[in-house]
């Protein structure tokens, strides 16, 4: 335990006061390319990420939504130099990221930043290795980092275990004997093993049942005030985002749109995009009653983004001035409360 | 009124080589004609093979091995193949969860959908075009023409769902299940389909069982909810009593478990993990997770009891629980 901690200290010592995370222009195309039979041939651009920027605080949780499509795990990963980036840049304890990673045979920075940089996935069904055994899976970061000595492995496995609520007998077990909940606490173990400041939970309760969710969202809060992770919490799911983040940043095509505290973003969206998301959320609750807002259309395809603002075509706000010019992103209205939108006054209460 | 269908302790077993998996195991439920009822549960609560079986498309090695279905005066298990596939598509219809499955990818959406009307309305081929062209401009298909003879992998999962949507509806049948209709769509997209659903319901005069595990959908879209778990069935009641005062303790853990968008509250865990159906627990399926369990509560199975008019659960404890709903 003493050890890792002197690893976090390690980095803390780089900080500068700001931010645990600035990130800057973040943009990630990809290429669409047409195979021929000899050669290949460039057909266009898949506009994934554009420009985007925001900070997370140490202790803090981010939540990135949006629907399919939108850039919210491509985001995710091009933070973590999962995905190379096409430009901007990302700034954790002060060092650049993509610098770091970005060095051919990587510099020993490199493993450094991996250990406060980690990621919990989706699907604990292909995330975890079938072929491991949970002692195995979560001890494999001690053969990469070498931050533990082998005769401690034991000990910090069976404090991951009790950490995520499981038990020490299940070290011995593979991941089919475990029911989806426990696999996502398996995938959560393994991504604290190296002592992160900050990690990127993609979609961590989508793919399970709805009374095993509560029980992850409760731990990823938990494990956050014990030991103050970041985290960027990434979902399509408002309800889970609300619960567990404290700012919202909404994502449509590739660009935030919205960025706020949660329950000023929530109880007062000032993007049309935002309010019609929220407002198409269904709620457990009988006397609930709000006006749908149903927008027409569905998303463009990012390869051709639309001119002007990026949802211009499906806005029931929208005038000439929003096709024709791209809105800036600031909280000129309500501090800190960013938001991207040429009418977004009208909808200040 | 009348009940379209009734499903009176169904057991649908499924004979597989680790034992015989009790999914569907003794569920009652009933529906009026003309209404919409929602199935709510987890996985493995029963709740789609439930549907597969009043449809009688429960896949091997499933089996029906108990219980009775009538539908429409008729009672289902009674009659044989060639009878059951004059009803399916005709009577009752199914929108299912991937309408990326449901559809085949090698048909055209003309195809699809005249198919159904050449077999079951005995429709001339023009007939049926015309008639297929009505059933996508009516479920808000943008330029229907052009859409008709477009392949599957052409469309959106938003408009193939539509598509699903409009196949089922094409014989006006009497019920309609739409077994997790927009589980893969966008909330936008989902938006626009459940208001689709909610629209034509009314148009068609259709009764609709909804197949959930959204407690957000069933507050919107359904009168009456059975709560469904391990197989079994644990609450039925109307949805505005149901959410405000529930008499089991599942029903209670469920609103309590699942977050808001209109709030933040904290979330009470449910522990532990959905039980395994082939040796399903003693007593009450739900008292390994309960917290209100007792002695009783693992040794013997609780009565289907009723509370109040219409309000009926299955719970040794719910005299003396005073359970809270969500306000």
């Amino acid at each position: 335990m003493e050890r890792t901690q002197f690893a976090r200290t390690e980095l803390s010592m780089l900080t500068d006061s700001g931010p645990l995370l600035r990130v800057r222009s973040l943009i990630k195309h990809f290429d669409v390319v047409e195979r021929g039979i000899i050669g290949r041939k460039k057909i266009g651009e898949v506009h994934a990420v554009d420009n985007v920027s925001f900070d997370i605080a140490r202790g803090e949780t981010l939540g990135l939504v949006g629907e399919s499509g939108c850039g919210k795990t491509t985001t995710g990963k091009v933070l973590l130099f999962l995905e190379t980036p096409t430009a901007g840049s990302v700034n954790f304890h002060g060092m650049d990221v993509f610098e770091v990673f970005g060095k051919r045979g990587r510099a020993p920075d490199a493993r450094k930043l991996r250990r406060g940089m980690q990621m919990v996935f989706q699907n604990p069904y292909t995330s975890l290795d079938p072929r491991m055994t949970v002692f195995d899976i979560l001890s494999e970061p001690f053969v990469i980092h070498r931050n533990i000595p082998k005769e401690e492995w034991k000990e910090r496995v069976y404090e991951l275990l009790r950490m995520v609520n499981l038990e020490e007998y299940h070290a011995e077990r593979y991941p089919h004997e475990f029911s989806g909940g426990q696999r996502q606490r398996i995938a959560i173990a393994r991504a604290i093993a190296v002592d992160p400041e900050f990690i990127v939970c993609d979609e961590p309760v989508s793919s399970l049942d709805v009374s095993i969710r509560a029980q992850i969202l409760n731990l990823l809060s938990d494990l956050q005030q014990k030991k103050h992770f970041s985290y960027l919490y990434i979902s399509h799911d408002l309800s889970s985002v609300r619960q567990i983040s404290h700012r919202v940043a909404v994502m449509y095509l590739g660009e935030i749109v919205e960025l706020a505290e949660t329950n000023s973003l929530y109880d007062n969206p000032l993007h049309p995009y935002t309010q019609a998301l929220i407002s198409a959320v269904p709620v457990p609750d009988v006397k609930h009653r709000t006006t749908r807002v149903i927008l027409p259309g569905e998303v463009p395809s990012p390869m051709n983004p639309p001119n002007g603002c990026r949802f211009h075509p499906r806005c029931p706000y929208a005038t000439d001035i929003c096709k024709r010019d791209p809105p800036a992103f600031e909280d000129r209205l309500v501090k800190g409360h960013f938001v991207a939108c040429h009418h977004a006054d009208k909808f200040v209460r | 009124m009348a009940k379209l269908l009734e499903v009176t302790d169904l057991h649908t077993y499924f004979f597989t080589e680790a034992g015989v998996v009790k999914a569907v195991d003794g569920i009652s439920v009933s529906v009026e004609d003309g209404k919409t009822i929602c199935l709510v549960g987890e996985s493995g609560s029963g709740k789609s093979v439930t549907a597969q079986s009043v449809l009688r498309i429960v896949p091997r090695p499933g089996r029906i091995v108990g219980g009775t279905i009538r539908f429409d005066g008729e009672d289902l298990l009674a009659k044989s193949e060639a009878e059951m596939r004059k009803m399916r598509g005709n009577k009752m219809a199914v929108v299912f969860q991937d309408p990326t499955t449901s559809l085949n990818p090698v048909y055209t959406v003309r195809k699809q959908l005249a198919d159904i009307l050449l077999l079951h309305k005995g429709l001339s081929k023009d007939q049926a075009n015309k008639t297929a062209l009505g059933l996508l401009e009516k479920v808000g298909i943008s330029d229907p023409e052009k859409r008709l003879n477009a392949y599957p992998h052409e469309l959106s999962g938003g408009m193939k769902q539509r598509i699903a949507i409009a196949r089922a509806l094409s014989c006006e049948p009497k019920l309609l299940f739409a077994d997790e209709p927009t589980t893969n769509l966008d909330v936008t997209i989902q938006a626009q389909v459940l208001e689709l659903l909610k629209q034509l319901q009314k148009e068609y005069g259709m009764t609709m069982i909804m197949i959930t595990h959204d407690m957000g959908i069933v507050a919107d879209m359904t009168e009456r909810v059975t709560v469904l778990y391990a197989g079994k069935v644990m609450e039925e009641a109307d949805t505005t009593t149901l959410f405000t005062s529930p008499k089991h303790p599942y029903t209670e853990a469920l609103l309590k478990a699942v977050p808001s968008v209109a709030e933040t509250r904290a979330l009470e865990v449910i522990p532990g993990n959905i039980p395994n159906l082939i040796e399903p627990p003693l007593g009450c399926v739900f008292h390994p997770r309960c917290k209100y369990a007792k002695d009783v509560c693992m040794k013997e199975q609780p009565e289907w009891e009723k509370v109040s008019e219409g309000h009926y659960a299955a719970c040794h404890r719910w005299r003396e629980l005073s359970l809270q709903g969500r306000s």
